[in-house]
């Protein structure tokens, strides 16, 4: 038992005395160099009333809703598809599910090339004969956000599809032949048998791709830079910039806790129940 | 076997209308599924295109329009002279820094993930639960939380800005996956395994050593192959932890992305884009079964 003591020190420290360390900072002055004189909860005031803060939590809250949702419900319809006998569905999986084994900045260079206003798309439609297409939501202040939203659930919508796909191939044949015995059309079974038992596998996607947009950072790097101006920042760029562009260390550790309790209060539920579940399948 | 089989092995009587139907139905399928196929994969053709392309035919053309002369020079470019900031020598040096890191932080937290997997099945079920619990919550902490500690810890041990301390960061934070990983690997082996050799009086190392660990290798594959993709796709560490030609390859592409001046050499751009990503798509392709399994497993126990 002795044996995960060592790793269990590290994560202790690591993990939870570095979090704990960032939380005594965020309740100091601390710009470059750490001095302790608490200052109370001052910096999380000047947070919340950071214009660039509140933009990016509305950020965050656009980016995480659109592409949780989007990307369930794609992963759903491809899912059922692919669960109808079909041919090449390797195949198809295989391609569904690529873009998530590419990292966001690989996946962000490339996006951020195709929606380049001047050759990429715009032009490419411009080229069909649509002279008046405009599609420059990369560069525009309102419309930024919604191009990461694209992006990312190119990358890891397969995640859901995985996920219901698996959960469609565990759906016990027998309730099905049953239905189909009292008569149960195919639209019938699929809506209030199969969906219902689908449940958890929307549950954990949700959670997994919440969990993915809120730690978002590298996405939005590699493909607006948080721009044009910080119009499509989200708080993982916030944290970094203060903490190392502008070395306001107090005040970027304040907002890493925020980031830290919002994770914290999708996860750990999740984590619980997911353990509390284990115990009971054992006993 | 699939719901839609199960649906279709009982179909009853099929008339000549509904024999029709059903073929519409398929073909919609087909389709759909062949639409969502073309989006998923055009980003990669875009990417490939480009990168054969001369600026001029760039300029000329469009992102689809195949390349008419195609050349390899821009993956030359992108390989070996390439600007990274001030020095143009290619993304080669990063690509072999990542690797120099990768490796020894891939192999040391999936086997100590290993080893706690095992020992944590041993335990009595509350306390694994509370350890457990306590780990993946480590899993999902996001890094932002831990990163000022952490650049000022590394700093005073001399670790900040180099190789060996991003290995040591990414050897830590991973062992919360390669654990949880392992330990749902060993919950389901059948405990008779281990308690024979318990009653031999064989210690805790040895069966992990002589029972445990030779069958282990499709876990440690998974884990392998979702630390692997996870360090070798890694920003934030790279970025905030190292600097210069200490940096691994995607804090490297995203510099060559940003520092070009003048026109950007976009076909530089994606060349570099896919060497970046080649080896994990490579090991997507080759070793796509542990991969999902790694994702699955990842996500849901954490």
């Amino acid at each position: 038992m002795l044996v995960v003591l060592p790793s269990g020190l590290l994560l202790l420290l690591f993990v939870y005395g570095f979090v704990f360390w960032s939380f005594l900072l965020s309740l100091t002055s601390t710009k470059i160099t750490l001095v302790y004189d608490f200052v109370g909860l001052k910096q999380y005031g000047l947070l919340w009333a950071n214009d660039r803060w509140i933009t990016s939590i509305t950020n965050l809250f656009l980016f995480t809703t659109l592409f949780a949702g989007i990307s369930v419900l794609i992963g759903l319809a491809q899912a059922i598809l692919i669960d109808q006998k079909i041919r090449a569905e390797n195949t198809l999986r295989t391609i569904y599910l690529y873009p998530m084994a590419i990292s966001f900045i690989v996946t962000g260079t490339a996006w951020k090339w195709m929606l380049n206003p001047g050759l990429g798309l715009e032009h490419l439609v411009r080229s069909w004969g649509f002279e008046s297409f405009r599609f420059d939501w990369i560069v525009s202040q309102d419309m930024a956000i919604y191009t990461l939203v694209i992006a990312a659930i190119w990358q890891s919508s397969g995640f859901a599809m995985a996920m219901f796909l698996a959960a469609l191939r565990s759906v016990d044949g027998e309730i099905i032949k049953a239905a189909r015995i009292d008569g149960a059309s195919g639209v019938q079974i699929y809506r209030s048998i199969i969906l219902p038992m689908l449940r958890p596998a929307l549950f954990t996607s949700v959670i997994v791709l919440v969990a993915l947009a809120l730690r978002c950072f590298d996405l939005m790097v590699a493909m607006t830079g948080g721009g044009p101006g910080f119009a499509s920042d989200l708080p993982t760029n916030f944290f970094y910039q203060f903490a190392f562009g502008r070395n306001r260390l107090g005040f970027a550790a304040a907002s890493g806790i925020m980031i830290f309790v919002a994770v914290v209060l999708v996860m750990g539920p999740f984590i619980y129940s997911e353990l509390r579940n284990e115990r009971s399948r054992n006993a | 076997m699939s719901v839609a089989a199960t649906l279709e092995s009982r179909s009853l009587r099929i008339g000549a209308h509904t024999r029709r139907r059903k073929w519409i139905g398929r073909a919609v399928v087909y389709l759909v599924l062949g639409s969502f196929a073309i989006l998923y994969l055009l980003p990669l053709v875009v990417m490939i295109f480009t990168s054969l392309k001369t600026m001029d035919e760039i300029r000329s053309g469009t992102i689809l329009s195949l390349p008419l002369e195609p050349t390899l020079e821009p993956w030359q470019v992108a390989w070996s002279s390439a600007c990274v900031g001030v020095e143009c020598l290619g993304i080669r040096g990063f690509y072999v820094n990542t690797i120099v890191m990768a490796v020894p932080a891939v192999i040391i937290s999936t086997l100590i993930g290993a080893l706690n997997g095992y020992a944590l099945t041993q335990f009595d079920f509350p306390r694994q639960r509370l350890v457990f619990g306590l780990i993946l919550l480590g899993a999902f902490t996001p890094y932002q939380a831990i990163l000022i500690p952490l650049t000022k810890s590394l700093g005073s041990f001399n670790l900040a800005g180099n190789l060996a301390g991003l290995a040591l960061v990414h050897t830590i934070y991973g062992i919360p996956f390669t654990t949880a990983f392992a330990r749902s690997f060993y919950l389901s082996l059948p405990p008779d395994l281990v308690k024979a050799a318990k009653i031999d009086g064989a210690g805790f190392f040895r069966i992990f050593y002589s029972i445990v660990l030779p069958i282990s290798p499709p876990i440690l594959v998974v884990s392998i192959i979702y630390q692997f993709t996870g360090i070798w796709n890694d920003f934030l560490f790279g970025s905030a932890l190292t600097y210069g030609e200490g940096a691994p390859i995607m804090v490297a592409l995203n510099n060559i992305v940003n520092t070009s001046t003048g026109e950007k050499p976009y076909n530089v751009h994606m060349a570099a884009a896919i060497f970046a990503a080649l080896p994990t798509l490579l090991l997507y392709v080759f070793a796509g079964k542990y991969f999902i399994r790694g994702l699955t497993i990842g996500s849901v126990k954490g």
